[in-house]
């Protein structure tokens, strides 16, 4: 017997699970964030690993430095969470696997982003 | 030949390392994944920098001491390398995703591009930090 549902009722809660696009943009708009921020890091590790201690506190001290410094490390973690997010869920098949690494993978970058951002707050603040 | 062997030889292919003939496009994907994974590790070493920094002059000896060992060049030159590749290739993507590009010629060309310009600026950015004596 012909079903009485119409297409538009079978269709309806198949379709997208309404928040892979906005995944795809951030890593995007991540990725276009990181282009300056990782440029600007990159002369900044030059500069950090010729000088000493002394040096590295009073460089991260410049309120510009550690804003700048705060910004690339928290959207790295950001950026790198999703982008091994899609790794782990195209290679790992085995639910608990996979699962279990994506949990991983989102309480790695989030202790190690926060521990690396407080860090550096501490020492612009003086703290160290 | 048989109308089924032709058919079958014809199948459209599946990209798995099997059977797909190595090209440049697809070397391109792979490390930009693999790269990508690479930079992760250096996050975590960048994190551990702010952690030593914030931890006192001891702890950031130490970690300028383990970062400037044999080893620790050899990561922060694979580092460099990683990075210059997946921001090249970042860019590419970018470019792409704007609808550009995308035809195999321009693929192909711009691979080349994300090559040529990862290998020299690692080779720039080494040569600034030999000569400012960052490493």
């Amino acid at each position: 017997m012909a079903s009485y549902r119409t297409p538009l009722a079978r269709a309806r809660g198949l379709g997208a699970a309404k928040h892979g696009v906005t995944h795809w943009i951030a890593e995007r708009v991540t990725a276009i964030a990181l282009v300056p921020l990782t440029l600007w890091a990159a002369f900044g590790v030059l500069r950090l690993a010729a000088g000493d201690y002394g040096f590295a506190v009073a460089w991260i001290s410049d309120p510009l430095n550690a804003t700048l410094m705060v910004l690339t490390l928290a959207i790295s973690f950001w950026h790198m969470h999703a982008g091994l997010r899609v790794v782990v869920e195209d290679y790992i098949e085995v639910a608990l696997t996979k699962s279990a690494l994506l949990i991983l993978n989102l309480f790695v970058c989030g202790l190690a982003g926060a521990l690396a951002v407080f860090s550096i707050l501490k020492v612009a603040l003086g703290g160290a | 030949m048989s109308d089924t062997a032709k058919h079958q030889r014809e199948r459209p292919l599946s990209p798995h390392l099997q059977v797909w003939r190595w090209h440049i496009t697809m070397a391109t994907s792979i490390l930009h994944r693999a790269t990508g994974v690479a930079l992760y590790v250096g996050a975590l070493i960048a994190a551990a920098w702010a952690i030593s920094l914030a931890q006192g002059p001891d702890a950031y000896a130490t970690f300028k001491q383990v970062m400037g060992s044999p080893l620790g060049r050899l990561v922060m030159f694979g580092l460099t390398l990683s990075y210059f590749y997946h921001l090249a290739n970042g860019v590419r993507h970018l470019v792409w995703d704007s609808g550009h590009g995308l035809d195999v010629k321009s693929a192909n060309a711009s691979a080349v591009l994300v090559f040529a310009f990862t290998a020299a600026a690692t080779v720039a950015v080494w040569a600034i930090a030999a000569m400012t004596g960052a490493v």
